[in-house]
């Protein structure tokens, strides 16, 4: 069993000028970065960070966009022995208030040594970090390369069963969870997903998503760079204006492996012109992997009519069903096949819970996220912990050797996350003929754009705008079929029925809960009083004001 | 002008904030007061391309060039004259 940094030496001595990432930045030609810059890079900001005296075993909160200080502060804090986190950086959406204090509270739970960021953001964060656990706030333009030197790595002095990252869940920052994973659990899960995806020498991972992100972080990154495999790493934000350039990679890099969450597949297929894709060829692309979302049979068929022009193969879409307590994947789909697609009865599976196959009457399709890694075991449980049989739908259980060490400085949460040692994943679906059905989630939790949102996160937003009083309002996810994926819904109640007014009130909550939650809401409803169900303890009922919108305002 | 404005607008309201009867003000901030995200920012980005026959490269996609209907009807027309 290995640490990172071992792997790290190991590349740095055997490959050295093979190409470990290439960065892909708007405007600005593409930068290759071999083993022995990557290190070079890192060893800069290990000096930075041993200066500042972090010790081995420290956390290290990285607030750094898409680029080079990104990828060698990350490798800096793992060859010094630190654990590094990534977080997502302001952006122009969210407030910044908002984010000093989610900020301030996050630094309260994970107590880190130490965080890299920007000179332009480093006086902000001085002052959301005042006489906290932060010891330095480092300057990532002030690093320069240094020359590798083997000997000075804290890392090398690691244990497998030490934990490497730490990796933020979503939901609102302030609350995230910080998961630990120690450096056996990631090789674990890696060796096992190697295995999965028969990954080969000659593979060429591309990836647009964000390093704050399991996906990201896990398959996008640290799969490829450890395993040596070449990756193209371009910014989520210059994909989601341009997504071609997600193609134009794979073909100018022969890309054989991508990771995508379901909406990605409609937002290419609906937001690509052609006049983008002149001599793009997609014949090199072996594996899209659908995964962080419910994932779709009908986003891929729309993805592959776009694209079959264009050289891409229809057995290249593939699903898989991830979570970052697992490190990533806990299942894949076969690659040398397609994801299964079962269609069956819609009233059985939405009202009796079960799965039967549909004759003549009303059918839904779903497909299949495939089957367990070879290092997870899964069972399908009642309310009560009882295993499922095949074909009956509860909840998704899971055990494996690749599981995090605990929610970080969270003792509380990680001893309710298992159950007689299965860690509850809190998603429902069911297994038939070993594969892995996902069908929903036992918590109202919104899943947007591969995001996590929590509705009584936003609820709790709304109550802070004029005009809406505390517990009356309601958030939910309404499945979008063209976007392929969940859009916000808030229903608010006023004093009035007076439409300009509440049209303003609306205005107003669109615009507090997208300025604090960085998460844009698709339909804001402000009704008259009393609209708003309640169950009979007082609590609102999400899912029957969910039915209740639908048949008042269609959609 | 006020016609390029009024399209955009009956587009915005209708498509992306599901919202038909809403009218939006030529000055009224569009991205920064969280009306449009990144991604229906493309979506209008496109519906802009189509309808009035004119190219924005995705550089130009940003909050300069987007964040009311006036600056945007501005650009379409800068690029219509072209």
């Amino acid at each position: 069993m290995m640490t990172f940094a071992e792997r790290l030496n190991l590349h740095l001595s055997q490959t050295p000028e093979q190409v470990a990432v290439t960065l892909q930045i708007t405007n600005q030609p593409d930068l290759p970065v071999t083993y022995a810059q990557l290190l070079r890079g890192a060893q800069g900001f290990a000096q930075a960070l041993e200066n500042e005296k972090i010790d081995s075993g420290e956390v290290v909160l990285l607030i750094l966009q898409h680029g080079e200080e990104l990828i060698y502060s990350y490798f800096g804090a793992i060859i010094q022995g630190a654990i590094p986190s990534v977080m997502s950086f302001l952006t122009e959406k969210l407030s910044p208030e908002r984010y000093r204090a989610d900020l301030s509270t996050l630094i309260s739970v994970t107590r880190p040594a130490a965080i890299v960021t920007y000179a332009e953001f480093a006086d902000e964060v001085r002052a959301v970090v005042g006489d906290s656990s932060v010891r330095a706030v480092i300057v990532a333009d002030n690093i320069s390369a240094q020359d590798v030197d083997v000997l000075s790595w804290g890392g090398l002095n690691r244990a497998p069963e030490d934990i490497a990252l730490l990796q933020h869940s979503s939901g609102t920052t302030g609350l995230q969870k910080g998961m630990a994973l120690s450096h056996q659990s990631v090789f674990n899960q890696l060796d096992a997903y190697s295995h999965s995806l028969g990954l080969q020498e000659r593979d060429v991972i591309v990836s647009w998503l964000p390093l704050y992100h399991d996906m990201g972080l896990i398959a996008g990154f640290l799969l490829p760079v450890l395993y040596g495999i070449p990756l193209v790493l371009m910014s989520p934000f210059d994909w989601v204006r341009a997504p071609y350039r997600l193609m134009q990679s794979v073909s100018q890099y022969k890309g054989s492996l991508s990771w995508l969450p379901n909406f990605a597949f409609n937002f290419c297929t609906q937001k690509i012109r052609d006049r983008h894709l002149e001599g793009v060829d997609l014949s090199t692309w072996r594996a899209i992997i659908n995964c962080s979302e419910p994932v779709r049979w009908e986003s891929h068929e729309a993805f592959y009519e776009k694209f079959k022009a264009y050289g891409l193969r229809q057995n290249a879409l593939h699903t898989s069903y991830a979570m970052a307590e697992n490190v990533f994947a806990v299942t894949q789909s076969n690659l040398s096949g397609r994801p299964k697609v079962e269609v069956i009865e819609r009233e059985a599976f939405m009202a009796e819970r079960v799965v039967r196959e549909a004759n003549d009457k009303a059918a839904i399709a779903v497909m299949s996220s495939g089957s367990p890694l070879p290092n997870v075991q899964i069972k399908i449980v009642d309310e009560n912990g009882n295993e499922l049989p095949e074909r009956v739908i509860g909840e998704i259980a899971l055990k494996s050797n690749c599981m995090l060490t605990g929610y970080y400085n969270r003792p509380d949460l990680t001893g309710k996350a298992f159950l007689n040692g299965w860690y509850m994943t809190g998603d429902y679906g069911y297994i038939s003929g070993g594969e892995i059905f996902v069908s929903g989630r036992k918590k109202d939790m919104i899943i947007v754009g591969g995001k996590n949102v929590y509705p009584q996160d936003l609820e709790m937003l709304s109550y802070e705008v004029p005009g809406v009083h505390a517990g009356r309002s309601v958030a939910f996810g309404l499945f979008d079929e063209e976007q392929g994926t969940e859009e916000v819904v808030i229903i608010a109640e006023a004093d009035s029925e007076d439409e300009i007014e509440n049209q303003k009130i609306a205005d107003a909550i669109r615009q507090h809960v997208t300025k604090n939650s960085a998460i844009a809401l698709r339909h804001v409803k402000v009704v008259g009083p009393k609209w708003i169900l309640k169950t009979s303890s007082g609590k609102t009922a999400r899912s029957a004001n969910k039915e209740k919108f639908l048949q008042e305002f269609g959609k | 002008m006020t016609e390029i404005i009024s399209t955009l607008s009956k587009h915005i309201a209708a498509k992306i904030l599901k919202q038909p009867a809403r009218v939006i003000s030529a000055d009224e901030p569009l991205i920064s007061s969280g009306l449009i995200d990144s991604f229906s920012l493309m979506d209008l980005a496109l519906f802009v391309e189509d309808t009035f026959n004119v190219r924005i490269e995705d550089t130009e996609l940003n909050i300069s060039t987007f964040d009311s209907l006036a600056q945007l009807a501005a650009f379409i027309q800068s690029r219509q004259s072209q």
